[in-house]
């Protein structure tokens, strides 16, 4: 069998830190813009200089709906803004999904990961 | 691209059968049917075709099944695939291609069977890993975010979105062809079934099979045809994201950019359109695009559309085909929206025809707000 060849997906680096509880993005140091989903070059200006930082968990929703699917309890899907300056789809969880407002400070959780889903962050109300 | 305005025309259009289509009915069949009904509304022959633009979700290499099913060689293939707004990126690609002589007569086509084979099995959804542990309902739930931030940001309502599909219903009711057959109420809209808040299932797009085709060639032998010409004024086309967490701004969409190049090919602008036909796939999609294409200010589309804005009568006539929402929506809209966008300038639309509509505007939208692409219509008298 032949051995994988090149660097470590992006997907992999940040579903790794996923897995240590970290919320993982990146940093181009070129010009110090904020790059989520995490890539191998940056957009825009294809630079491959994107170092890995890892977020304070704390963000803003920017966007959110509520799902009514026909046998299931209703469920939040949030755009949650970070602070860090990128924007993620994500769910808030621990109150009714329609008491989920834009505007709303929200503070990230990770599900541990299963044989079928590698774990990944979802957001909690926070405090302030 | 001032250069182009003017210098091509549809003069065919044709839908393939609609709504719920025979048993075992394939997209080739569709795209073939429409095919033959758009020559003969136009009066050209099928080998007159050197040139073919088409796109689907059902089939990989959809260009090459299409060709093989008519029996055609054609000069020149495109199957740009964006989504709902490919054909009007056929529209454009045509231009181009007409202009440069590498086809004279060009057919654009599409057909889905959704309906009948389920959306799941029609439209494979892009792998998203970063969304997909979510379970987002796509698409209604990425317009339904960004209906979301528009109700933030602008105080626009429900009952506002609502409006939009009450009209889209006012308009199908004129149309023959039409889904639905129901007269529909803004309390009907909104206590109908949630699917993705603010949306309930009034305010997303039908699932229905259907097609069509559309024969376009340069002006000049448009002269000799049927119909009288719906002028190729001006196109444009962008595409600002794939995956709704890379919209840059919920409330803004490539239409401003898609609409800012054709209004400039025509040397048009908002005012001077007579029919806008929007692809309404959620009610937010004619509310942001009426507003990105110029037709009113930023977040004041809840209030144009407010008291039958759009409805039959209202100051701006919008999707007078009863758009996706009430008429036919396939899966991949845009070429429908087209269709209606040419027989408004042909002139043969009926009860819902706009009289003296000498520009009409088609938008297209493709994947969730991501791919925009604009076409102007004119008749002789834009020229």
């Amino acid at each position: 069998m032949a051995e994988a060849t090149g660097p470590i997906s992006p997907l992999a680096i940040y579903r790794q830190h996923c897995e240590r509880g970290e919320l993982a993005y990146q940093v181009c140091t070129d010009d110090g813009s904020v790059v989520f989903y995490p890539r191998l070059t940056a957009p825009g200006t294809a630079s491959p200089n994107l170092e890995w930082r890892v977020s304070k968990g704390l963000g803003t929703v920017y966007a959110t709906t509520t799902l009514f699917p026909r046998d299931k309890d209703p469920y939040d899907v949030s755009m949650v803004e970070l602070d860090e300056g990128f924007k993620m789809m994500s769910r808030v969880e621990s109150i009714d999904p329609m008491d989920v407002k834009i505007g709303m400070r929200v503070k990230v959780r990770m599900i541990p990961g299963t044989d079928k889903q590698p774990s990944y962050p979802v957001f909690d109300p926070a405090e302030g | 691209m001032t250069g182009l305005r003017g210098k091509t025309a549809i003069v065919g259009t044709a839908e393939s059968d609609l709504g719920l289509v025979s048993p075992d009915m394939t997209i080739a069949d569709l795209m073939g049917q429409a095919t033959h009904r758009a020559l003969e509304d136009c009066g050209l022959k099928l080998f007159d075709i050197d040139g073919v633009f088409v796109a689907a979700s059902q089939s990989r290499m959809v260009g090459l099944m299409l060709c093989e099913y008519l029996g055609l060689r054609p000069r020149y293939l495109d199957s740009t695939q964006v989504g709902g707004s490919s054909f009007m990126a056929h529209v454009r690609h045509a231009q181009a291609a007409i202009e440069s002589g590498m086809c004279e007569v060009a057919l654009i086509a599409y057909g889905s069977t959704q309906r009948s084979v389920s959306r799941a099995v029609a439209s494979s959804r892009e792998p998203l890993p970063y969304e997909d542990p979510y379970r987002p309902m796509m698409p209604p739930s990425a317009y339904a975010m960004a209906a979301s931030r528009h109700m933030y940001q602008y105080g626009t309502t429900r009952e506002q979105l609502a409006e939009i599909a009450v009209a889209a219903r006012k308009w199908a009711l004129l149309n023959p062809k039409a889904w639905e057959k129901e007269p529909l109420s803004i309390e009907d809209v909104i206590n109908a079934r949630m699917v993705s808040y603010p949306f309930t299932v009034r305010d997303c797009c039908l699932v229905t099979d259907g097609g069509g085709a559309v024969i376009m060639t340069t002006a000049e032998r448009a002269k000799d045809l049927k119909h009288k010409p719906a002028f190729i004024l001006g196109a444009g086309e962008t595409t600002t994201h794939q995956s709704i967490s890379n919209m840059p701004d919920f409330t803004v969409s490539g239409a401003v950019e898609s609409g800012r190049q054709a209004y400039t090919a025509a040397g048009l602008g908002a005012t001077d359109v007579d029919v806008a036909v929007l692809y309404d796939a959620f009610t937010i999609c004619t509310l942001m695009f009426l507003e990105d294409l110029g037709f009113c200010k930023k977040g004041e589309g809840g209030s144009f559309v407010e008291n039958g804005g759009i409805a039959p009568g209202g100051r701006l006539p919008v999707n007078t085909n009863g758009g996706g929402l009430s008429y036919c929506h396939p899966g991949m809209y845009g070429l429908l929206v087209l269709i209606e966008a040419a027989r408004q300038i042909h002139g043969v639309c009926g009860k819902r025809q706009i009289e003296n509509a000498n520009v009409t505007l088609a938008h297209g939208n493709g994947g969730v707000f991501s791919s925009q692409c604009t076409v102007l219509l004119g008749s002789e008298n834009t020229l």
